[in-house]
């Protein structure tokens, strides 16, 4: 696509980049609304004037599914939105989401060129402008389905991965039907990234595109459990499954006082408030132990902690601190939710480890017996492994402590499929290109296969597996011995 | 294609109640229709549901189940808000989310001589293993207690379940006077050679069996019934200590070897959210009508919505 912006390269360079307009620190502390609102639509096309229109565009390069962002950034400076939305969904099914949660500083924005010198360009804000734009339009028309073929797949898991699939499967003509364990559709988007940053109402839409696809949901199956996978192939008649079941079990640290109340896993206290809509705690049932008023640690530095720890302040923390063992610069979560965090009154206490946690004659949580931390030699992994300074212990105040340091296999599937192969760390096995597994007809993608990784990385895995899947159901081969 | 109308072209599935009795004071049995449960349910295992929209998940113990008729058994006692709005339910009402078979299902071998000791609702948790345990040629004592002859439930599914049956209650108002343990104890007293136990009912009597059996190294199992969400190990809330190990109630148990339990521990995190429960509980009691006019009405809509 040409660059059709007549303004000179030099002076393009000289546009600042366009803040994304967001609510006030203080007032969105206290709910749970979308703190970023969205570009308005002049802000985009002067955002749009800024691309310089790489030769070699490295914003799709550092993309992880290649979406060919020079072009939809042209498409955008043309006022074509909705031309430049349809080029967005060719290499992403999930805009909207992934315009919201994706961490653009390490992928395409981290890539711009703009970026050497200045800020890069809003990739990410862009992303969702066109994505929004399409949906608010009411423009955006179901893709064509091919007629049935008369094939069936099997989707374990609604999460990014599974839906993905689902849309691309069902367009191929192929009956699909996703299973999914909990009573709401979405994994991780809806029981884990809070309304704040991923409105619910986007996911569902995109839920009710792929029903309208024709795709079938079933929720409240626990696939390993109310039905085994020999049991879907067998006597339920599909032809391929796709497991797509995530990386959802939390992580402890292992210390002592784990079990006192008011210690949670980051899982569990996002579950109670997201899925459970513990917030509206005047409406709905479930409780969540209250964050008012007191003190509220969160220990981890990705987005599950930082997620935990937004939370808890809005739920009205008189203190909200994360805490984490290495420092700030090593902190996997996106940038923008740092800023975000800090702006709202979380406070960071890097280098610090908790080793146990006190509680009071009853069982609750007083505090938090930490270890002050400091960085040594890099790990094989190139971050610098924290170490902990002798004598340095000392009490953190906490009522409330929130676990995020991770999330492992989600180990049902693997428990019930004896012939599944799978890794040492209990993850399945699957060919990275095909995503086949061990087992003849079953797939296997997203963070089951790679461990806990991104929206955009399970979005890709979800269609690669389509494509295969698609071949296999078309061809009937199954190459053997794919994986090892 | 299947043996069972399971597979639908639409993806909606309701869980119907077929039919409601009360059993006991506040204690109340339902059939419910839930296909897919009831063709994999095993002794020991549990379903999690939902009431609407608003409800929270609570677990429950499958007492048995029809996989021919496509139903499942549950009973209830009504101590806070959620049970006590599903009493409310009858047969033709309707249950949002039903999710199960969950958990392992109790390990059934020839022991020999099994006791298994109940507290009222905990009797219809411990009749499918009773039942397994009896049809696998053991040598089953079911020792029911209750508070009073109120809450004396299944009384001839518990005598069909075993081969000797003793009913206790606090009050002496039937059965004998006294806690099961006396009756346990009066039994190891007697001379009776125990090769298993099984507990099932309020921390307290469990641990206090547990003090009296593994001391006497009975291989001992308790149904440990802590606070759950998804019932998938993916949020820890259930997470019990054994030994020094924690453990996940809804994967790795819900029963676990008696001799390693914390049960102080498991006390102290059932009493987690004890305060939000009663004023919950007491909104309920004063909205019960009201919100039982909203629930049927909302499973309606759905229902039309779907249809
Ligand atoms: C709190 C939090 C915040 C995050 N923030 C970001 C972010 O900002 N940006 C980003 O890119 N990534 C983020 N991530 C990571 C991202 O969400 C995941 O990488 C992604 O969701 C993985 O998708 P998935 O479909 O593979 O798995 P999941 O989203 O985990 O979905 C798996 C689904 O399968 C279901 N399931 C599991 N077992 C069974 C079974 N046996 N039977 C039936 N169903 C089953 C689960 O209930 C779940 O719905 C975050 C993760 C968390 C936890
Ligand atoms: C594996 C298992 C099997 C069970 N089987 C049965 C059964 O067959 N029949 C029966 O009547 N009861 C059973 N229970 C207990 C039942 O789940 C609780 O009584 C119910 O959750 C209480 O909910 P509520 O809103 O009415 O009461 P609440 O007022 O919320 O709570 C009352 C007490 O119930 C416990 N509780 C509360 N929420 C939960 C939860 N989500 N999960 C577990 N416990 C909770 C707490 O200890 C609390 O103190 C079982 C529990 C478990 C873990
Ligand atoms: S790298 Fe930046 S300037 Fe270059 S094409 Fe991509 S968005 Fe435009
Ligand atoms: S109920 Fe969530 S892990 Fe057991």
């Amino acid at each position: 696509m040409h660059d059709s912006n007549p303004l000179p390269l030099k002076d393009r360079m000289k546009i600042a980049r366009m803040p994304m307009p967001e609510l006030d620190p203080e007032v969105r502390s206290r709910n749970f609304q979308e703190v970023t609102l969205g570009l308005k639509q002049s802000a985009a096309l002067t955002e749009a004037t800024r691309c310089i229109a790489c030769a070699k565009p490295s914003c799709v390069i550092d993309c992880p599914v290649g979406v060919k962002i020079k072009d939809v950034v042209a498409l955008i400076y043309a006022g074509d939105f909705l031309a430049a939305a349809a080029k967005l969904r060719e290499d992403n099914a999930l805009p909207a989401i992934t315009g919201r949660v994706c961490p653009q500083e390490n992928q395409c924005e981290g890539g711009c060129v703009l970026g050497k010198k200045g800020a890069p360009v809003a990739i990410g804000n862009l992303e969702r402008f066109v994505a929004d734009f399409e949906s608010e339009s009411g423009l955006l028309g179901l893709p064509a389905i091919a007629p049935p073929t008369g094939k069936s797949v099997a989707i374990i898991g609604s999460g990014p991965t599974g839906l993905s699939a689902a849309g691309d499967l069902v367009q191929k003509g192929h009956r699909v039907r996703v299973f999914e364990a909990l009573h709401e559709l979405g994994g991780v988007l809806i029981y884990g990234i809070p309304e704040f940053r991923l409105p619910k109402s986007i996911v569902k839409t995109e839920v009710d595109n792929l029903r309208r696809m024709g795709v079938e949901f079933e929720t409240n199956v626990v696939a390993g459990k109310s039905v085994t996978i020999d049991e879907l192939m067998q006597s339920e008649c599909y032809d391929a499954v796709f497991v797509a079941t995530g990386a959802g079990l939390p992580r402890f640290l292992g210390v002592p006082g784990e079990h006192l109340n008011g210690v949670y896993s980051a899982n569990e206290f996002l579950t109670r408030v997201n899925l459970m809509r513990a917030y509206n705690a005047t409406d709905y049932d479930a409780p969540v132990y209250d964050c008012h008023d007191r003190d509220v640690i969160v220990v981890g530095g990705g987005n599950t902690a930082m997620d935990a720890v937004r939370t808890a302040r809005r739920l009205g923390a008189r203190t909200a601190t994360l805490v984490y063992r290495r420092s700030e610069t090593e902190m996997p979560a996106r940038r923008e939710e740092i800023e975000h965090a800090r702006q709202e009154g979380v406070k960071f206490r890097m280098l610090t480890n908790p080793i146990e946690f006190v509680g009071d004659s009853k069982g609750w949580l007083i505090a938090a017996r930490c270890m002050k931390m400091e960085l040594g030699e890099p790990d094989p992994g190139g971050r610098r492994s924290p170490i902990e300074i002798e004598g340095s212990a000392y009490l953190l105040p906490a009522n409330v402590a929130i676990i995020g340091v991770g999330t492992t296999a989600n180990p049902l599937v693997q428990s019930s499929t004896p012939d599944l192969k799978t890794t040492s760390h209990n993850y399945i096995v699957a060919d990275p290109i095909t995503t086949r597994t061990s087992k003849r007809g079953v797939f296997a993608g997203g963070d089951i296969v790679t461990g806990g990784a991104t929206v955009i990385l399970a979005m890709g895995a979800g269609r690669k597996a389509a494509l295969s899947i698609h071949d296999y159901l078309t061809t009937g081969v199954w190459e053997s011995e794919v994986c090892s | 294609m299947m043996a069972i109308g399971l597979v639908k072209s639409e993806s909606y599935v309701m869980y119907r109640i077929v039919e409601a009795r009360n059993v006991g004071l506040n204690i109340k049995q339902f059939v419910v229709e839930a296909p897919r449960i009831a063709r994999k349910q095993r002794p020991g295992q549990f379903l999690i549901l939902r009431l609407h929209e608003k409800g929270e998940r609570i677990p429950l113990t499958i007492k048995c189940s029809d996989p021919d008729a496509g139903t499942v058994t549950i009973v209830v006692q009504a101590i806070g808000k959620t049970t006590s709005l599903l009493s409310c339910l009858e047969a033709g009402d309707s249950i949002l989310d039903i999710v199960g078979p969950l958990g392992q299902p109790s390990e059934i071998e020839s022991y020999g001589t099994c006791v298994i000791l109940a507290g009222s609702v905990g009797t219809a948790m411990a009749l499918p293993t009773a039942n397994a345990l009896k049809r696998a040629g053991n040598h089953v004592i079911f020792i029911e207690g209750a508070r009073n002859t109120d809450l004396v439930v299944f009384e001839d599914e518990v005598r069909q379940a075993s081969t000797e049956t003793y009913f206790m209650t606090d009050d002496g108002s039937y059965g004998e006077h006294g806690l099961v343990t006396k009756k346990l104890k009066d039994l190891l007293d007697a001379g009776l050679r125990i090769d298993f136990v099984l507990a099932v009912g309020p921390v307290p009597m469990m641990r206090a069996v547990a003090q009296i059996t593994t001391a006497l190294g009975i291989k001992t199992k308790v149904s440990l019934n802590s606070i759950m969400i998804d019932g998938t190990g993916m949020c820890g809330g259930c997470r019990v200590l054994l030994g020094n190990q924690s453990k996940f109630a809804c994967v790795d148990g819900p029963e676990f070897d008696a001799s390693l339990v914390n049960f102080e521990v498991l006390m102290q995190r059932n009493a987690m959210y004890r305060d939000k429960e009663c004023q919950s509980l007491r909104q309920f009691e004063e909205h019960k009508q009201g919100e039982l006019a909203q629930l049927r009405a909302d499973l309606a809509s759905q229902d039309a919505h779907h249809a």
